[in-house]
């Protein structure tokens, strides 16, 4: 990390998350996320890694009976109040899923839908602004001479760099990642992280990950999760060569999970 | 595992197992010959009959009473066109909604339960008493038998097939897709009637034709309800109205004449060969999407 | 997979082990041949460092062999890294000790018959003891007992800088032995780097079990090397 301290963009105070029935998944945590950094957050499955990044948009609200306590603070903000705009919140806060999800449109049209609906676009802005997305997804290249092509003809790294393509397009300040590369080869993983590192100067990265080779790479702070709990945040560096919990240091040399 | 753990076992020949996995191979295999060969046998049955009276005229002319000549079936074809588009035309917008509310909206609600409920108890009711129920809401308080009337039983018929049917296939589209949606933005109505449905679309026509070719075939609610005409269906929502399914019922059953007997075999083919080709459609609907 | 690395981590440990047995032998054989004038014990431990360097080099290849295997990170991180750097700290101690030994293979390198001898056994015990309790506090994760011999190689530097006002009196005065003296200045050199080694080793100790890097804090104030540049090893 640089010298001086970045922006905390997101701070989530005494979070804690119940699902259907009140199971508890989450256990009153707190964690900053730094303005243009990647945060990482790991531990082993089922822990409240997923349900955590969840509550960033709200995303979690499509189901019944599932709720989040405490806050988290958007630039200051509680948007798990009742009164937040949930359009308004995930056009700021973008999210790419664990298995790419192309909606059965043309690649264009994935990029281009979403685009028209947040902006007011002429044909020409909305096809400049497609390019660049597709250009900032790395995927410009590949597809240029096929833009009218399903979206679901494209290999599986291919269709999550267009699943990026199509979040960065709405201009988020966030993008919160919830394993993109864990039903992707090794060389488009890679293709995938060289991206994400890449989209840190425009935007506030979260990534989770089962990966822990891939948060040591690519993250500049990572967060320990287990069993709901946030055992440990730090600097990656120093969580992956000096970790200060026992836990943390038992999870990452594979002694446990 | 170490082997060394265990004495040293005696080998069990394979010969019975393989003996049990020929009989079991055997024994799968003609069951497929018995079905396959009972389609066949149906199917060889209509076409022999049937294809002898098979002409021009016997598609473009309307029935007549035994003994005129050129009688064909071509009233009784777009009779049933009409009772079942119309049908169709009544059943498929709000069996549609249902499903996508069942599948998007309802899900475990108790209204959704009830509604599920209802549906599978009228998809398994006998499609007489389907027919009985047209007879006497419709057909009597109007004094006449109608086409509109046996649309109407029809529509009934339809109605369970195509919800249960959207419903299921709107329930295939993995959620992340309706996460990814709405985290972009997008609005819950959106998500559901231009990603889901489209990326379910497929299933959603094939059920529907399903639906169609299924009813299209339908003879009891049509005795009570459209009857039929030798006439052109002209007076559809006010009078008996012909149609293939009735034709057939009284050609090849309730008539003494050997000319008779072979249009009623004429109507079975043609109805088979729509039905045929209905499923032959959605077939190739399903081949495109797994490419 | 845990188990299997585990194994070959206290392999990896016990080749260290047995390295840093031998550069001690190394250490105390050389001195002990310097003192008796054993021209064959010397040649001995002269020739016994090229084991030691093959040595060296097949617990590096090990470490690196584990870590693009396994790629550890943290304690285990921690681990290997310190035992990479333990290794090649012990081989330039070995090579250090075995230049002592080829003092006494140097035709000019002894005193006269009946002349003064330089005594390094306070030195040489005071060194020795470095080395041998660095490497405890590796073995028994013992950062305290690290400390307490950084601490001590103050004692080592203060007998080196007595060893160098001594060898200045000599010079002057017995300027017939002047190839004993300056061998003796150049053992008592090695000793003294032989104790810096010992408290290099620590530190690495303290970063295997605090995960801080303690390197340069105190080292910085102590006096830097006022002797004049002396390749006499390698």
């Amino acid at each position: 990390m640089t010298p001086e301290e970045p922006k905390i963009k997101i701070r989530a105070r005494n979070l804690s998350f119940f699902y259907e029935g009140g199971h508890q998944a989450l256990f009153e945590n707190n964690l900053d996320i730094p303005e243009h950094r990647i945060t990482a957050v790991i531990g082993p499955s089922g822990c409240g890694k997923s349900t955590h990044l969840r509550t960033y948009n709200r995303i979690y609200s499509l189901y019944r009976g599932q709720r989040a306590e405490g806050e988290v603070l958007l630039d200051g903000q509680n948007i798990l109040d009742a009164k937040t705009d949930l359009l308004a919140l995930r056009r700021r806060v973008g999210m790419i899923f664990q298995k790419p999800t192309p909606f059965p449109m043309s690649v264009f049209d994935n990029v281009a839908y979403p685009l028209r609906l947040h902006f007011r676009l002429s044909r020409s802005e909305v096809e400049a602004r497609v390019e660049a997305a597709l250009q900032g997804a790395s995927l410009w290249d590949e597809v240029k001479d096929q833009l009218r092509k399903s979206g679901l003809a494209l290999s599986g790294g291919q269709q999550q760099r267009l699943c990026i393509a199509r979040a960065i397009a709405a201009e988020p300040e966030v993008l919160l990642m919830d394993e993109p590369t864990s039903a992707i080869d090794p060389v488009a993983t890679l293709k995938i992280e060289d991206l994400v590192l890449r989209l840190r100067q425009r935007f506030t990265i979260v990534i989770v990950t089962h990966n822990m080779q891939q948060a040591a790479r690519i993250s500049d702070q990572t967060a320990f999760f287990y069993k709901g709990r946030i055992i440990e945040t730090g600097p990656t560096q120093q969580l992956f060569t000096a970790p200060r919990e026992k836990k943390t240091e038992e999870y990452i040399t594979g002694r446990f999970g | 595992m170490n082997a060394s753990v265990f004495p040293a076992a005696r080998p069990r020949p394979p010969f019975w197992r393989k003996v049990q996995d020929r009989l079991v191979a055997g024994c799968s295999l003609l069951a497929v010959a018995m079905a396959v060969g009972a389609m066949l046998w149906v199917l060889g049955t209509i076409v022999m009959r049937g294809a002898t009276v098979l002409g021009w005229d016997f598609l473009t002319n309307p029935s007549k009473p035994y003994g005129l000549p050129g009688a064909g079936i071509a009233n009784a074809l777009l009779g049933t066109l009409l009772i079942t588009l119309t049908a169709a035309g009544m059943a498929i917008p709000p069996a549609l909604a249902a499903g996508i509310w069942l599948a998007e909206f309802g899900k475990q609600s108790r209204t959704a339960a009830a509604l599920r409920f209802c549906a599978n108890v009228l998809m398994g009711m006998p499609s007489v008493i389907v027919g009985l129920f047209a007879y006497t809401v419709i057909v009597v308080p109007m004094g006449t038998f109608s086409g509109f009337a046996g649309s109407v039983a029809l529509a009934i018929l339809m109605f369970p097939v195509v919800m249960r049917t959207t419903e299921d296939m709107l329930r295939m589209v993995p959620d992340t897709l309706r996460e990814s949606g709405l985290a972009l933005g997008l609005t819950r109505c959106r998500v559901t009637l231009q990603i889901i449905c489209r990326s379910a679309r497929n299933g959603l026509i094939t059920g529907v034709l399903l639906s169609v070719a299924r009813v299209s075939g339908e003879t009891a609610p049509l005795l009570f309800t459209a009857l039929f005409a030798d006439a052109w269906p002209t007076r559809f929502a006010s009078g008996p109205t012909a149609n293939i399914p009735v034709l057939i019922t009284e050609y090849a059953t309730n008539s003494p004449f050997e000319s008779m007997h072979r249009a009623g075999w004429g109507a079975a083919l043609i109805i088979t060969l729509v039905v045929l080709a209905i499923n032959l459609t959605t077939r190739i609907l399903f081949r495109e999407k797994k490419a | 997979m845990r188990d299997r690395f585990n194994y070959e981590i206290e392999t990896l440990k016990q080749r260290l082990l047995d390295l840093a047995t031998a550069a001690d032998h190394a250490l105390v054989g050389a001195l002990r041949a310097f003192a008796e004038n054993d021209e064959t014990g010397a040649r001995t431990l002269v020739e016994a460092d090229s084991a030691i360097d093959a040595e060296e080099v097949g617990i590096e290849e090990e470490c690196l062999k584990l870590m693009a295997l396994y790629q550890p990170v943290a304690g285990d991180l921690r681990l290997l890294v310190t035992i990479l750097k333990i290794n090649g700290e012990l081989e330039r101690a070995a090579d250090l000790a075995s230049g002592i030994a080829a003092r006494t293979l140097d035709p000019e390198g002894q005193p006269e018959p009946g002349g003064e001898r330089f005594d390094f056994s306070a030195m040489l015990s005071e060194t020795h003891r470095m080395l041998r309790q660095a490497l405890d506090a590796f073995v028994c994760h013992r950062p305290d007992l690290a400390r307490r011999v950084i601490a001590s190689d103050d004692a080592v530097d203060a007998l080196h800088a007595a060893t160098v006002r001594d060898v200045r009196r000599r010079l002057l005065q017995y300027p017939k032995q002047a190839g004993y003296t300056l061998g003796c200045l150049s053992i008592s050199r090695a000793l003294e780097r032989i104790a810096d080694i010992a408290t290099n080793i620590c530190e690495d100790v303290i970063y295997l079990e605090e995960g801080q890097i303690v390197r340069h804090a105190q080292r910085l104030d102590a006096p830097e090397n006022i002797h004049e540049q002396h390749d006499s090893d390698r």
